[in-house]
């Protein structure tokens, strides 16, 4: 930099810098300026005032499921956070059954089983080559409201019922007992964990295997015991569900046919870019990494489990990560099929308050949170299990 | 990874032929029934196959009702594009086509797959107009899209071939441009041609017009926000990373949600744009921000010594990165931006919830016609074989790109 710069002062690469990014900023503001007048402009012409009052205001239509109490005298502020919450639940559960699925198939692309390997490469190209909204319709038109009323309905073991109204799970309830068999297994676990740590350090010592690591499953195994010797029944109650009258189900999950279409719909086609972003990962692991740990005698499963996977991680996450991402913002084809969360309600809402602007800003608003908080967990994960290296 | 034939005839040992039965079981026991689970898996997935299609197969020849389909082919196609005008998208093809069919002339020699490529497009335009003919018959351009295809095929290769070839080779940008929009104005009419309103646009016409615009106004965008954000200016960059983060963080459908209702509410009021056009534009913004991040990591893939090269020549910012990076950089991310390509092309269905015709939105209106309510399953699935058909071979031919450039 101690060059000293001579000529003119127009021949600076400093001003040009400078003038351009300030040209830049200037040609932004007017661009807003001129949008912002146009908008207010056309506003008053609609007789319309910006602001958030309306969300104060009675929502007035009823949304079909929610998970917290909702009526349609509720204000609009309302109505949108049971939208969200509707969201969130499909995200969530999306998000766990998803990545399960997508390591499944991923992992079956890979095995040493022929039609296997071959199936899973049907299944993939199959949903990642056709639209997520029309996999939709079809789960919904043809699946689900195609599936017999529930005076026919469908019963697999479980019970589960498969009807046109939904599907209906057995689903665990908490009871005191819960709580005794929480504290009781949490203490033997503890116990059994640093048992467990201590054989295996001996065992690193010694340089020989023993029988000695099988202590920490009966200390386990004396948890259970106690748990059910001080409770006389187990952890929790399941709750079945009851057909009553042939024309509703009562107890047990009840998942509507509009939930349980987009959550299986937002699984498996994301699942299978996940598969290929897994069967990516684990091709990327170097061939010595299979071989050595053969050759120090582990099993093909372990060596996936304990050697290549961890491995593979790093580079599965980061696009996984992507994947998350879509999936949450997938949800919103929600309003599709007609399943309430926060994108149909925001529309609803817009529909008959017409705020475009406001109804807009909060979408915006929620959907960069979302993405953000599952961008900063995995971000976190990410650096986590990245090599760390000296 | 070739080997020489005679070599192979010659000198590599041979392992014995085993009879049909005996090697089939060989290669049945190695890779299916190896180990006792491996011999479970194959049993259940045999099983689930025979399950789904038997059932399958009942369905698609008992109760499925392909009618809806048959009735309906030329709304699917070109929605209610007036039957009369039927001539200008098989110029629409046919221009197409030739342009294809040039274009590979002049770049590649002519090997198995340029045939199989240009076969398959080829047969496609014409299985095109043969379905969506609507009475009419097509035998004749029918058999001048073939012909052409091969004539333009054999022009491109002499050119190719010719003294000029490489001048005339640079004209191909400027050949994609004019068919581009003569491509638009057949369609839309005017300037000696009947108007049609974009309203009667519909069907996989609209859809592949609304990936193909989308995906081309996007791509200088693309450009200059992947540039942006990997520029030194901070303002420049926070502005890039701005608009591509937020862009990235918000659901499609939000964003032709805003290009609908927003849109009209910022343009003065003299500003009229019709559904399609906002949703052109919607979809382009949409797509900008991705193809910035594909363009991205193109440039990031640039070694600093190309542009210190170019320096120590003597070249200028502006210069390098216009004749040395960006070829480099955009030859290198080609598979990217096809994968982007196929992404848009299923996004289009999502039109269908802001109100335009495309495929699936055609989907949901012949579904409602009285005598063929419910037959969701027929009307979806055939649609999703036309989506599948078109990425999976636009997927096929990336990869192929793929290993070309690798």
């Amino acid at each position: 930099m101690g060059v000293k710069f001579k000529g003119q002062w127009w021949h600076q690469p400093r001003v040009w810098r400078w003038g351009g990014q300030a040209g830049v900023v200037l040609l932004v503001v007017l661009a807003a300026l001129y949008l912002g007048t146009n908008l207010t402009q056309n506003l008053q012409r609609l007789n319309l005032q910006l602001g958030f009052d309306f969300l104060q205001s009675q929502a007035g239509f009823g949304i079909g499921e929610t998970s917290v109490d909702y009526r349609p005298t509720d204000p609009y502020a309302w109505a949108l956070w049971v939208g969200l919450l509707n969201s969130l639940r499909v995200i969530g559960a999306g998000l766990v059954l998803t990545t399960m699925v997508g390591i499944t198939i991923g992992v079956a692309r890979l095995s040493d089983n022929w039609l296997v390997r071959q199936l899973a490469l049907l299944y993939v190209e199959t949903l990642r080559n056709t639209p997520l909204l029309l996999q939709l319709l079809f789960w919904y038109f043809a699946l689900f409201l195609g599936l017999p009323p529930l005076s026919d309905r469908l019963q697999l073991p479980g019970p589960i019922y498969l009807s046109n109204q939904g599907i209906s799970l057995p689903w665990p309830h908490a009871t005191a007992a819960t709580f005794t068999w929480a504290i009781v297994l949490g203490i033997g676990g503890a116990i059994a964990f640093s048992l467990w740590r201590r054989l295996t350090q001996r065992q690193i010592e010694q340089g020989q295997a023993g029988q000695l690591i099988l202590w920490p499953w009966v200390v386990l195994a004396i948890a259970v015991g106690l748990a059910w010797a001080l409770t006389r029944r187990g952890p929790v109650v399941w709750d079945l569900p009851q057909v009553v009258n042939n024309t509703q189900v009562q107890g047990g999950l009840q998942l509507s046919s509009e939930f349980a279409t987009l959550l299986l719909g937002l699984t498996l086609y994301t699942a299978a870019f996940i598969a290929e972003i897994v069967r990516a990962g684990i091709t990327a692991v170097a061939k010595g990494q299979w071989e050595a740990a053969r050759a120090l005698g582990l099993k093909s499963s372990t060596t996936l489990r304990l050697v290549v996977f961890p491995q593979a991680l790093r580079v599965i996450v980061p696009p996984l990560t992507s994947q998350y991402l879509n999936l949450a913002k997938n949800s919103s084809l929600a309003i599709a099929i007609g399943y309430p969360d926060v994108y149909a309600v925001a529309s609803t809402t817009f529909n008959q308050t017409g705020k475009a602007v406001e109804v807009l800003l909060l979408l915006m608003v929620t959907y960069l949170t979302i993405s953000l908080l599952i961008a900063l967990v995995m971000n976190w994960y990410n650096r986590r299990i990245q090599l760390v290296e000296r | 990874m070739k080997t020489d034939p005679q070599q192979t005839e010659a000198d590599v040992v041979q392992p014995p032929t085993l009879p049909l039965g005996q090697a089939l079981g060989t290669w049945g026991k190695r890779n299916l029934f190896s180990t006792w689970y491996n011999s479970l898996l194959t049993l259940f997935c045999l099983w689930a196959l025979a399950w789904i299609g038997t059932g399958l197969y009942q369905w698609v020849t008992t109760q499925a009702q392909w009618a809806v389909v048959g009735v309906n082919l030329r709304l699917f196609l070109v929605g209610r594009f007036p039957a009369r005008l039927n001539w200008r998208l098989w110029v629409v093809l046919l221009l197409i086509v030739f342009t294809l069919s040039l274009t590979w002339g002049v770049m590649q020699r002519l090997n198995q797959w340029a045939v199989v490529t240009l076969g398959m497009v080829v047969l496609g335009a014409m299985t095109f107009v043969w379905m969506a003919a609507g009475g009419r018959d097509p035998t004749l351009w029918v058999l001048g899209m073939g012909g052409g295809a091969i004539a333009s095929l054999w022009v491109g290769m002499q050119i190719r071939t010719h003294r000029w070839g490489q001048r005339l080779g640079r004209g191909l940008p400027v050949l994609w441009f004019a068919a581009f929009f003569t491509v638009l104005w057949l369609l839309s009419g005017g300037w000696g041609l009947a108007p049609v309103s974009t309203s009667l646009w519909n069907g996989l016409l609209l859809t592949l017009l609304m990936a193909g615009v989308s995906i081309a106004l996007s791509f200088p965008i693309g450009v200059l926000l992947a540039l942006g954000r990997r520029s030194d200016l901070p303002v420049i960059r926070t502005l890039c990373v701005l608009y591509i983060e937020m862009i990235r963080g918000l659901p499609l459908i939000g964003i032709l949600f805003m290009a609908q209702v927003m849109l009209p509410l910022v343009l003065p009021i003299q500003v009229q744009l019709d559904s399609v056009l906002r949703a052109i534009a919607g979809l382009t913004l949409f797509s900008a921000a991705y193809l910035a991040e594909n363009v991205r990591g193109g440039l990031q893939s640039i070694p600093k010594g190309q542009m210190e090269a170019a320096q120590a020549l003597g070249f200028h910012g502006a210069l390098i990165l216009w004749l040395i990076v960006l070829p480099q950089a955009l030859r290198a991310v080609i598979p990217a931006i096809v994968g982007q390509f196929i992404g848009l092309f299923k996004d289009t269905s999502l039109l269908s919830i802001v109100g335009l015709v495309e495929l699936t939105g055609i989907a949901r209106s012949i579904l409602s016609q009285p005598q063929f309510l419910g037959r969701y399953a027929e009307v979806y699935l055939f649609i999703a074989v036309i989506y599948w058909l078109f990425c999976y071979l636009m997927s096929v031919g990336s990869r192929r790109l793929e290993q070309q450039l690798g």
